[in-house]
């Protein structure tokens, strides 16, 4: 009887959300080794590409060729192997300022990633032109990533930090946006989408909104660009920041994408090697952009990797993965609803396929602990974004963070054993 | 009434969690734990007891009695508190020397080393330390006196 009544619930739940996908998952999927391990005896499950993503077969063969055959130090050598590093190096560059449609590669700035991005502008930025009195506002969604740097800034020149409030659904409240902009905001730094909620905010719109006032954006892509089709040229952001690892890329490289007109403008942040002219004992002169800001030998095999990761992406098309995950949203919200106890935060009209959960009566940790040995990869805890959590009184959440390679049969699991985890807990 | 040596409790968990063969019966045996310790008592859920792990959040309370170290501890996760409600039947009413001297090698024994380890914030490695430290402290105080 049970086990007619769960068919019938597959049956009403095909008719519903179908689980059709984009033609060729599979082959996609055979492109990440890790995806076909087992964990505990159980074949893994990764839904925690909010914190890092799974790299492809394509990235791990160019970093271990690099490794075997091509390695030298780029910008140095009046060697082949130099000579060859460096213009891989620069042919990665190009290959980001494609993949976010940046107009020149000057702007696109190899960094240690989205931390390391945004503390180079709060830092290169802020002491240029924020002091005493004046404002910089972030958002309540931010990452401590994109809150952080601006705080310790704010405190540093006696500036004052603001935020742009949500609502419950875990949408930004954007009729305070004007309000909020004043004639002392010198910065406004807004995440693209949110990595508690998955919310994608309209960043196109409060861009426009802020340079009404001549106010600059910072936008914090760390987890937009493998989700969505990103074109910072018609997003008109002044600064546009992303990780390597977040999107299919090796861990330790970032981007920090800068109009040209800031990168001219702004001191370097960090001073070293190849990023200077002239040097005396007396007297320095900084190198051209994007140099300027790369002091020191930056991490070449990681920008190579990263432009690797990239060009996968483009093969497959933005488009074609937006579409395959917003079907996963749907799948999703539509399965996790149908399970007695779990509440959703977070419930944005736009958003990615990243579920922040609780289950009634249980501990998140405790959850996450049980479904890992189901082989289940979640993150459990505040996810670096503690604002949120007190947005909605809560300790933190579990969270499920999906990414292109993940299936509806994925999600058909992780349903049913959230209900085993419920079981042994209650 | 005698108490057994701290090797003899560590002995007698390691015998209980032998007959378990899987991950979900130890599991389901630390839950039964957690539900038979005691609860702190909502006064000294303070700032002062709690050890901030990032992803569960644990209260340890020690009192001197007698020459012997209570203690009383709490999480507001199930399982991480029925690892508490093990360290307590290890820890609790022993001398500071006896907690000083104690090696944790029946974590390992009974599977569950990963649960302590210092990449699960979860408080627990932390309380242990905590657990050091005021077996530590109670004795330096002791000797004082």
């Amino acid at each position: 009887m049970q086990c007619l009544s769960h068919q019938l619930r597959k049956i009403k739940l095909l008719i519903t959300v179908p689980k059709a996908s984009y033609p060729n998952l599979k082959s996609i999927r055979e492109d990440f080794p890790i995806l076909h391990r087992k964990v505990h005896g159980k074949p893994l499950i990764y839904f925690d590409n909010g914190a890092t993503t799974q790299k492809p077969r394509l990235v791990i063969e160019t970093m271990n060729r690099i490794y075997e055959q091509e390695n030298s130090s780029i910008h140095r050598g009046v060697h082949y192997l130099s000579d060859r590093m460096t213009e891989a190096y620069e042919e990665a560059r190009n290959s980001v300022r494609k993949f976010i449609g940046a107009a020149a590669s000057h702007e696109i700035v190899f960094t240690s990633g989205t931390t390391g991005s945004i503390n180079a502008v709060a830092t290169s930025f802020g002491e240029k032109y924020v002091g005493p009195g004046d404002e910089v506002l972030v958002t309540v969604m931010e990452h401590h990533a994109n809150l952080v740097p601006w705080q310790m800034l704010c405190e540093r020149k006696g500036a004052r930090l603001r935020a742009i409030p949500m609502n419950d659904r875990g949408e930004l409240m954007l009729d305070q946006l004007d309000s909020l902009l004043t004639g002392r905001t010198r910065m406004l730094a807004v995440t693209h989408v949110s990595n508690a909620l998955g919310t994608i905010n309209p960043v196109k719109n409060i861009v426009a909104r802020a340079h009404e006032r001549n106010i600059p954006v910072l936008v914090d892509g760390a987890q937009a660009v493998q989700h969505l089709a990103v074109d910072v040229t018609e997003l008109d952001c002044d600064f546009y920041v992303f990780s390597g690892h977040k999107v299919y890329g090796p861990t330790g490289i970032g981007i920090l994408y800068g109009k040209e007109k800031w990168l001219e403008d702004l001191p370097p942040y960090q001073y070293g090697g190849d990023m200077v002219d002239q040097v005396s004992l007396e007297k320095t002169t900084f190198n051209e952009l994007p140099l300027k800001f790369e002091a020191g030998t930056t991490n070449y095999v990681g920008a190579i990797g990263m432009g690797k990761a990239l060009e996968y992406l483009q093969g497959i098309g933005l488009e074609d993965i937006a579409a395959h995950e917003h079907h996963l949203v749907d799948y999703a919200t539509h399965n996790l609803s149908q399970v007695p106890g779990v509440r959703i935060y977070g419930m944005a009209s736009q958003r990615i396929a990243t579920f922040s959960i609780l289950l009634e009566n249980t501990h998140p940790y405790d959850v996450g602990m049980i479904l890992d040995k189901l082989g289940i990869a979640v993150r459990t805890g505040t996810h670096c974004a503690q604002p949120v959590m007190q947005h909605f009184g809560i300790e933190g959440t579990l969270r499920a963070s999906l990414a292109m390679y993940n299936t509806p049969e994925e999600i058909d699991r992780f349903v049913t054993e959230l209900q085993t985890a419920k079981s042994m807990l209650t | 009434m005698e108490t057994k040596p701290i090797r003899q409790v560590q002995e007698e968990i390691v015998d209980e969690f032998s007959v378990f063969d899987n991950w979900m019966d130890k599991y389901n045996y630390l839950i039964e734990l957690s539900r038979d310790l005691p609860a702190i008592d909502a006064k000294h859920k303070t700032e002062e007891h709690l050890i901030k792990g990032c992803q569960s959040k644990v209260w340890l309370r020690a009192e001197w009695d007698n020459g012997k170290i209570h203690f009383t501890a709490d999480s507001d996760a199930i399982i991480t508190r029925g690892l508490i409600a093990l360290l307590i039947r290890v820890f609790s009413n022993r001398t500071p020397e006896e907690i000083m001297e104690a090696d944790l090698e029946f974590i390992d024994q009974i599977g569950l080393r990963e649960n302590l380890s210092p990449t699960r914030s979860n408080g627990l490695l932390a309380m242990l330390k905590q657990m050091k430290l005021y077996a530590v402290a109670f004795d330096a105080a002791k000797n004082k006196e």
